[in-house]
């Protein structure tokens, strides 16, 4: 690497320091915009103990799912995780510690952590159980949480196309939680379809400016459809 | 007769206005769609990140890429914008959409309302539904009046853990439509042949029945 070049050659030196008992910060919403491959790797490397921080946890045999085969995954934050058996298994065993989370208030978490704010409060989930034990203060007469911001040791990311500089382009919804996930890794890796020469990409028309961004790779992705729903 | 899951989307869709972005929570909420009045254009809000969702695609349309909050494949409408999660809940939460309607498995005169979670049963969690409910000023509820037991889901309070507390002041179920008031539910329309007498039978909260309750009416559309 040299200057500004984020490329790395290969998923493994993609994920070149991951360890046991680390907290990785994934995009994606349900299958759309996961980081397939940067999961694959990590299923590959063996590490364990991991703090997952991602809307869902996959499907069996797809995404994160995958890091369940082998328990990997000992604790989750997610704001869904209903479409996957071993999952459901898993945390029916206490074998995965589950903190289910508001999707806004993950979004914001992840938000506010790239942005060095510690901890915000939302109206969401006061009076409810996701509210208990929290910090509560009034404003102009309504009642709001106080939710901690999340950083990760790695965040892993999908994107369109990325200049080498690591500038990103998403894909339609495919977007979702990457941006915010992109600027919470203390190392963040970002997997895209196509990576351009600078000054392909507009400059006003990108989404993760590179300086949140430590590595990037190419790679080829199944973009697996998890409810295919068409009209005739 | 109670309302048929396609005459309670009918109903709610009455609620839309000329102009307004509105969200559409999974199931009946989602049907809503189905019968947006002629002559009016709203704007459908996914939280994951769709403002302006369109129809499903077609064969050749379909796009992996391009998912509604119910993880289905959809179009972009023209004039739609796709933005970050975190943009999305930024709308939700700071009171820019102008309806949400959405499901419940309990709601309470106090406008309290309980729909991610039954106890002892497998939690698979609230996704952006508390975001919705306390960023929302105008939010429609959805569901049947009584279990099939015939227990009320229309309570003094809610049993079961809150997705949101006195965030909801309009409930739709398959008996009526009733909205909440000062610590009660106001019947303001019955469904066509249901009796208050059999309304009233099946709400345990407070219940303020006005002197003439219309009978709701879909033989127009």
């Amino acid at each position: 690497m040299a200057g500004f070049d984020k490329r790395v050659a290969s998923y493994e030196e993609a994920m070149e320091g991951i360890e046991s008992g680390m907290t990785v910060i994934a995009g994606g919403f349900g299958l759309c915009g996961i980081p397939e491959n940067l999961i694959a790797e990590i299923k590959r490397r063996g590490v364990n103990d991991l703090t997952v921080v991602s809307n869902n946890c996959g499907v069996d045999g797809f995404g994160l799912g995958i890091l369940l085969e082998d328990r990997q995954i000992s604790k989750i934050l997610a704001s869904y995780v209903g479409e996957n058996a071993l999952f459901e298994k898993q945390m029916l065993n206490d074998e995965i510690e589950v903190v289910l989370t508001p999707q806004g208030t993950l979004a914001e978490k992840m938000r506010a952590g790239g942005a060095g704010i510690p901890a915000f409060y939302t109206a969401t989930g006061y009076g409810t159980p996701i509210g208990d034990g929290k910090e509560v203060r009034e404003f102009n007469g309504r009642h709001y949480i106080l939710e901690e911001a999340i950083i990760g040791d790695f965040a892993i990311v999908k994107g369109w196309k990325a200049d080498r500089y690591g500038n990103v382009m998403y894909r339609h919804t495919a977007q979702n939680f990457n941006p915010m996930a992109a600027t919470a890794g203390k190392i963040t890796v970002v997997e895209v379809e196509e990576i351009v020469e600078p000054g392909e990409l507009e400059p006003s028309q990108i989404h993760t400016p590179g300086i949140y961004v430590d590595r990037i790779i190419q790679g080829t992705f199944e973009k697996r459809i998890e409810k295919r729903t068409v009209r005739s | 007769m109670a309302l048929t899951r396609e005459q309670m989307a009918q109903r709610v869709a009455r609620e839309l206005q000329d102009g307004f972005y509105v969200n559409l929570g999974i199931g009946i909420p989602t049907l809503v769609a189905n019968y947006i009045p002629d002559g009016i254009d709203v704007m459908l809000q996914s939280e994951n990140g769709l403002l302006g969702m369109g129809r499903y695609p077609t064969e050749d349309e379909l796009d992996s890429d391009m998912i509604n909050a119910g993880k289905e494949t959809v179009t972009a409408r023209p004039g739609a914008a796709i933005f970050s999660s975190a943009e999305s809940f930024a709308m939700i939460r700071g009171g820019h959409v102008d309806l949400t309607v959405l499901g419940a498995f309990e709601v309470d005169q106090q406008g309290n309302i309980a729909s991610w979670m039954i106890p002892g049963k497998l939690i698979k969690g609230m996704g952006g539904a508390m975001d919705l409910v306390a960023g929302a000023e105008n939010i429609i509820c959805t569901m049947t009046h009584a279990s099939k037991h015939g227990e009320s889901k229309l309570l003094e309070k809610c049993e079961l853990p809150l997705t949101g507390a006195g965030c909801i002041n309009r409930v739709l179920t398959d008996l009526a439509y009733l909205e909440i008031k000062d610590g009660a539910f106001v019947l303001k329309e019955r469904a066509p042949g249901v009796s208050v007498e059999e309304i009233v039978e099946k709400t345990a909260g407070k219940l303020i029945v006005p002197d003439h309750v219309p009978e709701m009416t879909f033989d127009a559309e």
